[in-house]
C-alpha cells in the first residue's frame, strides 16, 4: 500500500467516531444511562505496544471478538476491565450474585454478555456499513475472560503475516458513575486487514 | 527471542494460540526462548521476515544464538507452552485453529533438529504466563484459571 498520511489517519478516526458513537447509542439503551466516548485514537503500534493498550498482557479482561467479512476484512475485539463487566451484567440480569466463572449458574450472565458483543459490535459496523457503502458481514461473536495478551494476539496473527505492525482503531467508551466516577470502561479495538485500506479509502475518496 | 544465563530468568506473558518454545543446557544453565506465532515462514507475505515469528526460522535462529554461545545443539532439550485456542466458533477458518498448528510445527521442528521435548503444556483454551528458570530447568507456567504450576 502507499504511504499512510494524516488525511488517511483522520478518515479512519472518523469511522472509529462514527462506529463507537452507535455503539455507545445501544449501550445506553441496554443500561437506560447515559454513555460518552473518547475522541477515537488511530495508531500505528508494534506487537508489543498493542499489548499496552489495554493495560499490559497479563491483566485480565473480557474480552468479545468477532472477525468481519464481506468488501473489507478484519477483526474486532470489545474488551471489558473483568470488574465493570460484572457490575454491568448485574444490572443487566438483575443477578447481583454474578460473576465470570464456568459454573452452570452463570450461564446466563455470559450468554448476556455474548448478546452485548454482539449488540454493540453490531451497531458499531452497521454504522460503518451505512457510512461506507460497503457490504461488511461480522462473525458471531466469541467471549474469552483471560489476560489481554493472550486475547488480542488472535487479530494479530493475521497481520503478522504481513509485518510487526497493525494499525489500530481504538474508542474508549465510559459511563458515568456518580461521583464523577467512571464506571463502565470498554474499549473497542477495529484491526483492519492490510489489503481492506485501499477499498475503505476508495469509497470515502482518498487515495 | 532471547537468551539468558543463571541466574537471570527468561519470560513471556499472555500466550494465546502462539507458542513458547525454551531450548536449554543444563550442565551451562543457558536458557533460550522464542515466541512463535505462526507455524510457517511461507506464511509471510513479504520478502523480509521478522525470523522469530514463525516456527520454522524462529527455531533455528535460535538454535544459532545458542550455538553462539558455546552451547552445543546436542545437550538441548525442550520445554514448550501455549498454542490454546482462545476463541470457540463454529467457522471452519484456518486462522481460527491456529493454536494447535502452531505446536504440531514447533514439534517438527524440534524432531528435525533432535531436539527432545521434556515437558509441555499446550492446548487448551487458557492463556499463559511462563518463565523459565535456568538454573533449575523448572518452566513455571500462570493461568488465570488454573493458577501456577510447573512442569
Amino acid at each position: 500500500m502507499k504511504k499512510i498520511t494524516s488525511l488517511h489517519l483522520d478518515v479512519l478516526k472518523e469511522i472509529g467516531n462514527i462506529g463507537a458513537a452507535h455503539a455507545a447509542t445501544s449501550l445506553s439503551g441496554l443500561l437506560g444511562k447515559k454513555v460518552d466516548m473518547r475522541v477515537p485514537k488511530v495508531e500505528m503500534v508494534d506487537f508489543t505496544d498493542m499489548m499496552e493498550l489495554a493495560g499490559g498482557p497479563e491483566t485480565v479482561v473480557v474480552g468479545i471478538y468477532l472477525r468481519i467479512e464481506g468488501d473489507i476484512e478484519g477483526s474486532m475485539f470489545f474488551i471489558l476491565p473483568v470488574e465493570q463487566a460484572t457490575s454491568l451484567i448485574r444490572r443487566l440480569i438483575n443477578d447481583e450474585q454474578f460473576e465470570f466463572s464456568q459454573k452452570p449458574e452463570f450461564e446466563l450472565g455470559l450468554s448476556a454478555m455474548q448478546e452485548m458483543g454482539n449488540i454493540l459490535s453490531g451497531s458499531y459496523l452497521s454504522a460503518l456499513s451505512d457510512f461506507t457503502g460497503l457490504k461488511i458481514y461480522p462473525t458471531v461473536p466469541g467471549l474469552s475472560v483471560d489476560m489481554f495478551g493472550a486475547i488480542i494476539s488472535i487479530g494479530l496473527i493475521e497481520l503478522s503475516q504481513i509485518g510487526d505492525h497493525v494499525i489500530v482503531i481504538n474508542t474508549t467508551i465510559y459511563e458515568d458513575g456518580c461521583c464523577g466516577r467512571e464506571e463502565v470502561r470498554g474499549h473497542f479495538f477495529l484491526l483492519p486487514d492490510p489489503n481492506s485500506f485501499e477499498p475503505l479509502f476508495k469509497v470515502l475518496g482518498v487515495t | 527471542m532471547a537468551v539468558v544465563k543463571a541466574p537471570n530468568k527468561i519470560r513471556t506473558s499472555g500466550l494465546g494460540s502462539c507458542v513458547g518454545v525454551v531450548l536449554y543446557d543444563e550442565k551451562k544453565n543457558i536458557a533460550g526462548l522464542v515466541h512463535i506465532m505462526l507455524p510457517n515462514s511461507s506464511l509471510g507475505k513479504t520478502t523480509t521476515i521478522n525470523e522469530a515469528k514463525f516456527a520454522d526460522t524462529g527455531i533455528d535462529t535460535l538454535i544459532a544464538k545458542l550455538k553462539a554461545e558455546g552451547v552445543s545443539p546436542l545437550r538441548l532439550k525442550a520445554k514448550i507452552a501455549g498454542g490454546a485456542q482462545m476463541f470457540q466458533f463454529t467457522v471452519n477458518k484456518d486462522v481460527m485453529r491456529i493454536g494447535p498448528r502452531n505446536v504440531e510445527s514447533v514439534k517438527n521442528q524440534l524432531e528435525k533438529h533432535r531436539i527432545p521435548i521434556v515437558a509441555e503444556d499446550t492446548g487448551g483454551n487458557s492463556g499463559r504466563t511462563i518463565q523459565f528458570d535456568p538454573e533449575t530447568n523448572m518452566l513455571t507456567i500462570r493461568t488465570v484459571n488454573q493458577g501456577v504450576c510447573e512442569i
